[in-house]
Parts: structure tokens; sequence; C-alpha cells
């Protein structure tokens, strides 16, 4: 990997009790490339998980009480525009993320075609991960629905495994929704006119704690994001420029 | 035709209603923009039940033939669903504007602990 062209990126790791977890996760990213820096959103864990991370070499962002997994990244993506970084990943704090394939996604931001890649389990058919029917079916739906209302063919929009440009940086420090956000976020993404490109990854089984997506939740999932899909369809969105180069 | 004792229970009901919330004001503990609605409420409510004929003559456009008095409670309900909508909404705004707060602090803080020139002692 030339260091090179990864001096000004940063990833974000959003994290909520993830004390087991958040110091490998620091580690692989470190050792991928110890030019990018780490900076760990700490949802007001109360396992203490922001010491692990900074004793790990992270930067840590505290936040004041749990504002959930959208605001949290947030966070991340506005640390990411007021100290100037050109490029910014975002990886789980609980280890699913594998660091070893940020090549992959960082690729077609250093060749400049896109301004917000996207890792998705799903771009080939014959991938590995084969999710619970009924998570597939939402996965699949989702997908379905994001690529109707945003006009280009997306496989996975519930990934949280991502990689942007500065134009994707202003966006969703603007810009993001606070809980459950990864599909609204891409039809954002699209609707504002950002060039997406999706790269095939391997997403590993999750380390410890618990998804955040219960079965109890799920019902408010679906319904929230459903609703949320709607209202962004309707509301306008100022096309943004590409990113100079 | 509505009934003496309803007419009275209602304006008595919706004078209390304004005379609370005016108190309320007073006493710094409900601030104006959110007392307007309420204070709406009780301003209509009282004219209904204190003008009679009006509350019939109503209840006869809307159809409501055998009971007038279902007019008022009808309104009534229509003031408590845009009490409770505007408290929506404002929790919204709160909602947001506290996230906002929360990543400003983080990163102030953040910001801060970098800046900070680690003390030496002065000897």
């Amino acid at each position: 990997m030339n260091l090179e062209h990864l001096a000004r990126t940063v990833a974000i790791v959003p994290a909520y009790n993830e004390v087991a977890a958040i110091g490998r996760v620091v580690d692989e990213i470190r050792a991928f490339d110890p030019a990018i820096d780490v900076v760990v959103v700490d949802d007001a864990s109360t396992d203490g998980t922001a010491d692990k991370a900074e004793v790990h070499g992270a930067t840590v962002l505290r936040l004041l009480f749990n504002v959930g997994i959208g605001g949290a990244v947030q966070t991340g993506f506005r640390f990411a525009l007021a100290e100037g970084y050109e490029r910014a990943v975002r990886l789980d704090g609980d280890g699913q993320h594998d660091a070893s394939e940020l090549g992959k996604l960082l690729a077609p931001i250093e060749r400049g075609t896109a301004d917000l890649v996207i890792g998705s389990r799903f771009v080939d058919s014959g991938s590995s991960y084969r999710p619970p029917l009924g998570r597939r079916i939402g996965i699949r739906v989702f997908a379905r629905l994001v690529s109707i209302l945003g006009g280009q063919r997306v496989t996975d929009t519930t990934s949280g495994f991502l990689a942007l440009d500065r134009v994707g940086i202003e966006l969703f420090a603007a810009e993001y929704p606070h809980d459950y956000p990864e599909v609204e976020a891409t039809l954002v993404a699209l609707r504002s006119g950002l060039r997406l490109s999706q790269v095939q990854v391997e997403m590993r089984e999750r380390e410890s704690g618990a998804s955040s997506i219960t079965f109890v939740r799920s019902l408010y999932y679906m319904v929230k994001v459903s609703l949320a899909l709607l209202v962004a369809s309707l509301r306008r969105y100022p096309r943004l420029a590409g990113a100079p180069r | 035709m509505t009934p003496l004792r309803v007419s009275i229970i209602g304006v008595v009901a919706s004078v209390l209603l304004i005379l609370v919330v005016l108190e309320l004001i007073r006493g710094r503990r409900l601030k104006e923009r959110y007392a307007l609605l309420w204070l709406a409420t009780g301003a209509v409510l009282l004219v209904l039940s204190a003008w009679r004929e009006a509350l019939n003559t109503i209840a006869g456009w809307l159809g409501v033939t055998g009971y007038p008095p279902a007019v008022l409670f009808a309104v009534a309900t229509l003031f408590i669903l845009l009490v409770l909508l505007h408290y929506s909404t404002v929790l919204s705004k709160l909602t947001d504007e506290n996230v906002d707060l929360a990543q400003r602090i983080a990163l102030l803080e953040e910001l801060v602990a970098r800046l900070r020139v680690p003390r030496i002692p002065a000897d």
C-alpha cells in the first residue's frame, strides 16, 4: 500500500459497549496502514470502551449521552470535516468489518471515480454471507426501494462498511439520520448526486456483544426506515458538484 | 338544546383552564409560546359553553341533532390533538439540538485535550 496516497485518511469507528472487541479493531486498522488516523466515537459506553480505545492509540470522541449509531457516526464525519481529512472510512466497533478489506474500499476513491464506496455483501451472488431469511428479505426489499428511488442499482443498503471522499464527508457531516441510518443515508447520497460505488466484501460474525437490531426492534426498524425513505424521496436535496480533482 | 347545567360546567371548566395557564405563565413555569394554544383552547371552549345559541347553530350545521354538547367535546378533542402535535414538533427539535450539542462537546473536548499544554512543574 502506498502510504503517500493515504496520508489524509481517517477511520471512524462508532462503538457502544464494545470493550472486548474495540482494541483489536483499532489494532487491525493501524496494522493495515499506520498512516490512517483512527477515531473511535464512544456513544456513552459504560464498560470502559473509550479508555480501551485510547490505550490502543485511537483518538477518542466521547459523547455525553447515548445518541444512537447514526448520531455517533456523524460525530466522526464532523471531526473529519473540521480536521480537513480528504478521505474517511467507517468500520463498526464490534469487529465485523475486516480492516484488511480497506484497500478495496479506498481504491475507487483514490482513482477519483466515486464519492461514496459501500462494502457490499451481495455484489457477487457467490458470496458466502447468508443472513437469516427475515433479514435477507428486509435487506433485499430496501435495496430494491433505494435502487428505484435513487436511480442506481444498490445491492446492500444495510452495510455500515464504507469509504468517503471530501464531498461525501461534507454531505454526511451536515446530514445523517440518527437511528438506523444506513439505508436512508444511501438514498440521501444518491439524491444529492454523489457517485456511488460498491465493492464485494466479506463480513465476519460478531466477535462479542449483540447486534443492535434484535427481533423486537425489527418491526420498528422496517417502519421507521420505510417512512424515512418515503420522506427522503419527497424532499429536495441540493445536487453536490463532484469532487474537484 | 344544551342542558343549562352542561353550559355552566363548561364555562367554569374553561375559565379554570385559562386561570391555571395564566398563573403558570405568571410564575414563569410556562413559556408564553407554549401557552398560546392552551389559552386558545380555553377561549374557544368558554365561548361555545356560554353562548348556547351559537353551540346549537354549529351543531345544526354539523348534523348533530340529538345532543349539541357533543360538539363541545369534539372541539375540545381537536384542540388537545393540536397541542399534542405541537409538542411532538417541539420534542423533535429539542432532540436534534441535544444531539448537536453532544456532538459539539465531544469534538471540543477532544480538541481541548489535544491543545492543552502539559503542565510543567515551575521549579
